[in-house]
């Protein structure tokens, strides 16, 4: 597991390469039967990735009746206006609680829960000392074995010193991002050269303004990188909110919808704002994906391509 | 500031032995002892770096460990006619005993591990294809499409489960329409033997594109000159993605597949949301559904500690297992 690291050259080297390569190609094969097949296959999965998006975008302009009497994949009335005031008034206006909390779970822990990550991988990489294979093998270990198994004694715990139901609850346990101290381990090994480092301390630098003032801006992309993957597995997190949390005003976006989804009294009529909700809930994220491509694959393959 | 020893500087490439040796001898005037505190000072400073880590670690992962398994060593016990107070009482392996002949916890490991056999193959084998279209120069709008592949991944699987779930029923589905437009048979996404294939489609339509990106990504790793050796050697293109290129992103499959197995053993957002459809998604359906039915529903924590033991375990004795099989063929 250690070498994971894919080895990956600068990913600038390869899309020049690829240029020529192109060049050479096109022209040659681009019509054979072979490219047709595998261009069919393209698009046939991208119909299939990307229509239940479509489907979610299209449906949030629908009212309940239209979800299920007009065809699913195009416009009926558009109700989206209304979808919307719904959506953020009903209940008393629990969503936008909701999306304060997610905001705040996923914000605060991911930047807290980065600024944690980044220093125990900088330690890992950067120090030798006694311990330090032990403390790489529970890290792996807890990436290994997600924290969702431990929930129910999580919970217990923390109703022990009344922690559940409060937004420490989610909060802290969010903190803990084993994947992000690999991945800092990757991005400090790789950014941050000794020499610098020991420059600093030749110019009278202690080790915390070393680690602040040199080591942090050249792991700039890399701190972007775990930041990306903690908050949306945040935003994303499920199990634990559902498990530490019974006070709908204390829900993520993922806990409230579910309710909703669930809500055996009112579900008939709280389909549109099911899907509206959802289609919200949805679009931070879609932004994030677009607008921060390089990052997730610097984050995918283990720091291979720090860009 | 004082004129740096030369050892100051090279401190952090020796071990932290080779500094307490070096720190003794010097330990003897006021400004060599200075410099000694300031040895013993960095010597702690990795461990400084790593506490708030430690700490989150010990509290949200070893405790709670800790806790379980304390727990999972007793029960509650009521008296021989149901009357008195409930008692706890120390029981030993007992609720491990229990758990490993339960056949809801058992049932629901088999349907996950069928699951698992099925699901994580197929999904594999469409994202390695993918990679290897989007790794050759003749496909165009690569951008595109990989972008395309990769966005559901942005989706919580909540999300994508409610998403798909009016996909799945009757009154809603898009699919059902179709179907019933060209008069074919209608398709049950939710019957007894579907719904766990309709999960698995969700998870095939979440996580392929972040497989593929891995592979993608190994693939570009791979020097050029493997292209140009197996054209010399007549091999199409693909032959050189199969015989040549394959075995050189295994440890990049190998990844796949491990978080792949992980999550397949963890299955619960998706079913618990598509329990309001189907009747045929037990609350034993996984045994993580099972663990928090018996947990929360049934408020059984002694067993339900049993049972998160176990789970925690056999993820762990899985993961690690199948990195120590495929270590020999992956160099990981």
């Amino acid at each position: 597991m250690a070498n994971l690291p894919l080895d990956a050259p600068s990913a600038t080297r390869r899309s020049r390469r690829t240029g020529d390569h192109e060049r050479q190609l096109i022209g040659v094969r681009q019509l054979s039967l072979k490219n047709i097949v595998a261009y069919v296959f393209l698009v046939a999965l991208t119909v299939y990735f990307l229509t239940p998006l479509y489907w979610l975008a299209l449906s949030s302009t629908k009212n309940n009746t239209d979800l299920f009497s007009s065809f699913g994949l195009w416009f009926a009335h558009f109700n989206l206006w209304e979808n919307l005031s719904r959506t953020f008034t009903y209940g008393n206006g629990e969503y936008i609680h909701w999306v304060f909390n997610t905001i705040l779970y996923a914000g605060v822990g991911g930047l807290v829960g980065t600024f944690i990550s980044v220093m125990g991988g900088y330690a890992l990489a950067k120090y030798p000392f006694p311990g330090r294979d032990v403390i790489f093998t529970l890290v792996l270990g807890a990436v290994l074995v997600p924290v969702t198994t431990l929930a129910l004694p999580t919970y217990l715990l923390m109703s022990k010193i009344n922690l559940t139901n409060t937004y420490w609850a989610v909060l802290l346990p969010a903190l803990l991002y084993p994947t992000g101290v690999f991945l800092a381990r990757v991005f400090a090994a790789d950014a941050v050269p000794n020499d610098i480092m020991n420059a600093a301390r030749v110019d009278g630098a202690g080790e915390f303004r070393i680690f602040w003032q040199v080591a942090l801006p050249l792991m700039r992309s890399g701190l972007v990188t775990i930041f990306l993957f903690q908050f949306v597995a945040i935003w994303q997190n499920f199990f634990l909110p559902l498990v530490v949390l019974s006070d709908p005003s204390l829900f993520p976006l993922n806990l409230g919808l579910a309710t909703w989804n669930f809500d055996p009294a009112s579900h008939e009529l709280l389909y549109n704002l099911i899907v509206t909700g959802s289609f919200l809930s949805v679009l931070p994220l879609i932004a994030l994906f677009l607008s921060l491509q390089r990052y997730w694959r610097a984050g995918l393959t283990f720091g291979s391509v720090t860009g | 500031m004082e004129t740096p020893l030369p050892s100051t500087a090279t401190a952090a490439t020796t071990t932290a032995a080779e500094q307490t040796r070096q720190a003794a001898p010097v330990a003897l005037s006021g400004r060599a002892r200075r410099f000694s505190l300031r040895r013993v000072g960095r010597a702690l400073v990795p461990y400084v770096f790593l506490a708030p880590f430690l700490l989150l670690f010990a509290a949200f992962f070893f405790l709670p460990f800790l806790y379980a398994l304390d727990q999972s060593l007793y029960k509650v016990q009521f008296n021989g006619l149901g009357l008195g107070p409930p008692q706890v009482v120390w029981v030993g392996l007992a609720n491990y005993v229990k758990a490993l002949r339960d056949p809801s916890f058992l049932d629901g490991f088999k349907r996950v591990l069928l699951y698992g056999v099925v699901q994580i193959p197929i999904m594999m084998i469409v994202a390695l294809t993918l990679a290897f279209l989007m790794d050759s120069a003749v496909i165009r709008f690569r951008s595109f499409f990989r972008l395309a592949f990769f966005l559901p991944f942005a989706v919580p699987g909540v999300v994508a489960a409610i998403m798909w779930s009016f996909f799945y029923s009757p009154g809603s589905s898009p699919i059902i329409s179709v179907t019933d437009l060209l008069h074919l048979p209608t398709p049950s996404f939710l019957g007894a033997n579907t719904v766990l294939w309709s999960i698995a489609n969700i998870s095939t339509w979440l996580f392929t594109g972040y497989n593929m990106v891995i592979f993608y990504s190994a693939l570009q790793g791979i020097p050029q000159e493997i292209y140009e050796s197996g054209r010399l050697d007549g091999l199409s293109e693909v032959g050189i993605a199969l015989r040549l290129k394959l075995p050189l992103i295994v440890p990049a499959l190998v990844l796949g597949v491990l978080f792949s197995l992980i999550g397949t053993l963890q299955l619960f957002n998706e079913p618990l949301i598509l329990t309001r459809l189907s009747n045929s998604i037990t609350s034993t359906f996984t045994p993580n559904i099972y663990a928090y039915n018996v947990a929360f529903v049934d408020t059984n924590y002694y067993y339900g500690g049993a049972l998160a033991v176990i789970m925690g375990l056999v993820t762990f004795v899985f993961s690690y297992g199948f990195l120590r099989l495929t270590r020999r063929q992956s160099g990981v």
